[in-house]
């Protein structure tokens, strides 16, 4: 999708719009063959309007030597568009104070000023909630209704079938092949992976026993100083897993940082095992029997330009018999790495390829190896399966349920609700820094959606709803 | 188990820390302000104090006794630290800050100018001048840095600048083909740096370094070897003239200061302008702020990223150009080794003190002109107060607006970052 929208240079073959054979160099020749994308992450300046955004690179100007702006016409036609197709937005809002979902419409907008045929939208419900994404699939009809033609890449099956009209399904690169929306997602997620795979993963009733991690009245901040985990009070046993459900940013990340010593606790108290190990260093609490899969595996997990046998001794690098705290003794390093490369499936051309060469399932994959070697009492993931083919997530998926039967603690935090709602044994949603509710997994997709979108509905522990339903003031402009 | 309500939750969201920014600032105004009612007032001979509007001490003043004065223009600056420290004037705290910072350096000067007398037009004139390069390289700071390139080598753009003006100037006997022989100074280590930083890649801080060094080397080395031999014949370049504004120039004060001076002050005032209005209102400044805050999405709406960058670097090359001609034609008449002495360095402190914005960083720079004026002045009349903390104002500034107390100061959020499609 980068090469049709002109970010990457094809090799060979060519691009054929409405018949014509196009070259397309720069996004720019892109927009001028009718090809607008709303990339994953947004290409939107934050600190700009949203009119000044939209109008980026096609300013209307009134002439003078450097193009006198023409804001007025500019705002009319963000408001005329979005009226037009019912996106709403705010046209002297400033971006970076909107929530995802509305800078997402203004993304839509912005492409659709430049009066674009084709829309490519890539992994656009991957930020929002269930609620937010009905709504993108309305707005997608309607764009398809007035004539425009969609692109829609997701790896959500549900979303292809409810919105597709044909299904293109690709894997490493080459078209495997085509098929209509009704086909099942079993059968698509064969085609995606290359053989069948098991979608619902299996899994016997949970056994839970000692409570492995107490978390009580824990306040954390996040890097502006800003209250970003507002009192979360959780208990995970061990032989339980434990899912946190919702929209991103809504403190997970930071929630997870201060359960591991990454992050400064500001009140409340984590402990393990009845040990408290609030403000201990991360070295500590991960040799206490805390496995933890970070959130952004390029970040946090794992040193890209390390070979895959470093990757997977970094938490023990220092300990007999890879090394004795002055030297390290690369031949067990490999030795050993060899063994769990081929215990987790990893594909890697050898042990000592740079990880960073390595797809991004095959990369989870040695972060999951690393963090299960240890005899573990908590097993922390954070977006274990984000940027993952399928039949990575299958494994990975596998592997967690497979500590937990051994009698492991495992809190998951995911914004995948799918991934939440198979794997969990508890859901607890959380909403701007707090825990709103514990709940069932068989709790109704709509009721944990609401939930997430910070609406109470007197939900209790059983998942029973009276039926009352306040809607949250979204901080949305209309 | 929990059923908290939404209102419960934005409630929690609302708990504002008492600490806020205009609280720490209204502390440090009450402070300052109270250290010049009682420290200045107490060192303040019962003096008058007289602000002259002529050259000399004759004539209409300003007058005031020094005392009073002292103590006067402290209780207001820190009545305004007050009024921000309890909170009841948020909505004023540019104005207040701004309030708190004149009337300590007046509570100030009504100590220092107390028995003596301060002409006024020589003053500002002086700070005008003295303010003259930084002005035009902090907006030579501007350009670059709106665009993402972070420009340390404003120094060496100076200095490239001073020796282009002084060589070419005196080659050709004219001051006009001087000033473009800086023009093409600052020009050459503009296009140094965005080689290194736009096309290789390099640590654009670790750029601006190195050909800091190169101008100083390369310019040092010129005069020592060539200047030198015959300094009648290469560095003796003829002083830019002064143009008088008819009508303008006859306001009291005012009018002496600004609309009789020489051309580089005109070039500064309308740069000012120009980009102030040419950032926010034209399609050229839209797209520079885009560059420099989010190449990519830039990039994908068709804006050639490098290609501004590449633009923008230049044109900040010649205005710091024009900025080192202010050494050799109208500061001094000739070229001398390292010469511009950290002009460059203290330009890029009035562009972080004035927040990246072309108006703040004029008037962060005719701050530090200021502050180096009133250090000769103290000098001059042999003040207790050694000059030489005026003259760590800049950098003592730098680290209070860094630290950020004048405000959040965020620099472009793609400053310094290279471009790298794809």
């Amino acid at each position: 999708m980068n090469v049709l929208y002109g970010l990457l240079q094809p090799d060979e073959g060519e691009i054929i719009v409405d018949g014509v054979p196009v070259t397309i160099r720069s996004p720019r020749d892109a927009i001028n063959a009718g090809i607008g994308m709303v990339h994953q992450h947004f290409m939107l300046v934050p600190v700009f309007t949203v009119t000044d955004n939209v109008m980026l690179g096609h300013e209307p100007a009134r002439g003078g030597p450097l193009g006198w702006l023409d804001r007025r016409r500019a705002r009319r036609e963000v408001v005329e568009i979005s009226s037009r197709y019912g996106l709403r937005v705010e046209p002297d809002a400033v971006v970076e104070d909107l929530p995802v979902g509305v800078q997402q419409r203004v993304e839509i907008v912005k492409a659709l000023t430049r009066e674009v045929n084709l829309l490519i939208l890539d992994e656009p419900t991957a930020v929002l909630t269930p609620q937010e994404t009905d709504e993108l699939l309305n707005v997608m009809r309607t764009l398809k209704d007035s004539g425009k033609s969609i692109v829609f890449i997701t790896h959500k099956l549900k979303e292809v079938k409810a919105i597709a009209d044909r299904i293109t399904v690709i894997r490493r690169g080459r078209v495997v092949g085509t098929a209509p929306p009704d086909t099942s997602e079993e059968d698509l997620a064969a085609m995606m992976v290359g053989r069948s795979v098991i979608l619902q993963v299996e899994k016997g009733p949970s056994r839970p026993g000692e409570p492995v991690l107490q978390v009580a009245g824990l306040v954390v901040n996040d890097e502006r100083g800003q209250r970003a985990v507002a009192g979360v009070d959780l208990e995970v046993r061990a032989g339980e897993v434990l899912g946190i459900a919702g929209v991103q940013g809504n403190g997970q990340t930071e929630l997870v940082e201060a359960i591991m010593g990454l992050r400064p606790v500001v009140a409340g108290t984590v402990a393990l095992s009845g040990v408290p190990i609030t403000g201990r260093r991360t070295k500590d609490i991960l040799r206490a029997g805390v496995g933890y899969v970070p959130e952004d595996r390029s970040v946090d997990g794992l040193v890209k330009e390390f070979t895959v046998a470093e990757n997977l001794v970094l938490d023990i690098y220092d300990r007999p018999p890879y090394g004795n705290g002055l030297l390290l003794r690369p031949e067990s390093i490999v030795a050993s790495a060899k063994e769990r490369i081929g215990q987790f499936d990893v594909r890697t051309p050898s042990a000592e390829a740079a990880v960073g060469t390595l797809s991004g399932g095959n990369q989870q994959k040695v972060i999951v190896a690393r963090e299960m070697s240890r005899p573990l009492k908590l097993f922390v993931a954070a977006q274990p399966t984000r940027g993952v083919d399928v039949g990575s997530i299958e494994f990975i998926h596998n592997r967690v349920i497979h500590e937990r039967d051994a009698g492991t603690a495992v809190l998951l935090v995911s914004s995948e609700l799918d991934e939440v709602q198979s794997l969990a044994d508890r859901i607890a949603v959380m909403y701007r820094g707090k825990i709103l509710a514990v709940v069932p997994p068989d709790t109704p997709r709509e009721e944990i959606g609401l939930l997430m979108a910070g609406v109470t509905a007197g939900v209790d522990g059983r998942g029973t709803s009276d039926g009352k339903v306040e809607a949250a003031p979204e901080p949305e402009s209309a | 188990m929990s059923t908290a309500t939404v209102d419960d939750l934005t409630a929690v969201a609302e708990v504002r820390k008492f600490w806020t920014r205009d609280r720490k600032a209204g502390l440090v105004f009450t402070v300052l302000g109270v250290v010049a009612m009682g420290w200045f007032g107490a060192l303040a001979p019962a003096e008058t104090a007289r602000f002259t509007l002529s050259e000399d001490a004759s004539g209409a003043a300003l007058e005031i006794n020094g005392q009073l004065g002292a103590v006067l223009f402290g209780a207001i600056a820190a009545a305004a630290g007050v009024g921000l420290l309890t909170g009841a004037a948020r909505r004023w705290l540019g104005q207040l800050m701004g309030l708190g910072i004149v009337c300590f350096v007046l509570s100030f000067l009504c100590w220092q100018v107390a028995g003596k007398f301060m002409p006024l037009v020589d003053t500002a004139a002086g700070s005008l001048e003295l303010a003259l390069p930084l002005i035009l390289g902090a907006m030579a700071g501007v350009l670059c840095e709106r665009s993402g390139v972070v420009n340390v080598a404003i120094e060496g753009q100076f200095l490239m600048g001073a020796f282009g003006a002084a060589l070419v100037g005196t080659l050709a006997a004219n001051a006009w083909f001087g000033l473009l022989g800086a023009l093409v100074g600052g020009l050459i280590i503009a296009a140094l740096l965005a080689v290194l930083s736009i096309r290789y890649l390099v640590d654009q801080v670790v750029a601006g370094i190195v050909l800091n060094l190169l101008a100083l080397g390369l310019t040092g080395f010129l005069y020592e070897r060539l200047m030198q031999t015959d300094a009648a014949k290469y560095n003796e370049p003829p002083q830019l003239p002064t143009w008088r504004i008819p009508g303008l120039a006859e306001i009291p004060v005012l009018g002496p200061v600004v609309f009789d001076t020489n051309p580089l002050v005109y070039l500064a005032l309308a740069l000012v302008v120009i980009i102030h209005f040419g950032l926010s209102r034209t399609r050229w400044g839209l797209r520079t702020r885009a560059v420099g805050e989010h190449p990519t999405a830039a990039d994908t709406v068709g804006i050639r990223v490098l290609g501004t960058r590449w633009r923008n670097v230049l044109v900040a090359g010649l205005v710091a150009g024009a900025g080192g001609a202010y050494f050799t034609e109208v500061a001094t008449g000739s070229f001398n080794k390292n010469m511009t002495s950290g002009a460059g360095f203290i330009a890029l402190a009035a562009l972080i003190f004035g927040r990246w914005t072309p108006v703040g960083a004029f008037g962060a720079a005719l701050f530090f002109g200021f502050a180096n004026k009133l250090a000769t002045y103290l000098s001059a009349t042999g003040s207790s107060v050694p000059s030489q903390f005026l003259n760590m104002l800049p950098y003592v500034a730098t680290i209070i607006a860094v630290a950020g107390l004048v405000g959040r100061v965020r620099a472009p959020a793609a400053d310094g970052k290279p471009y790298v499609k794809g």
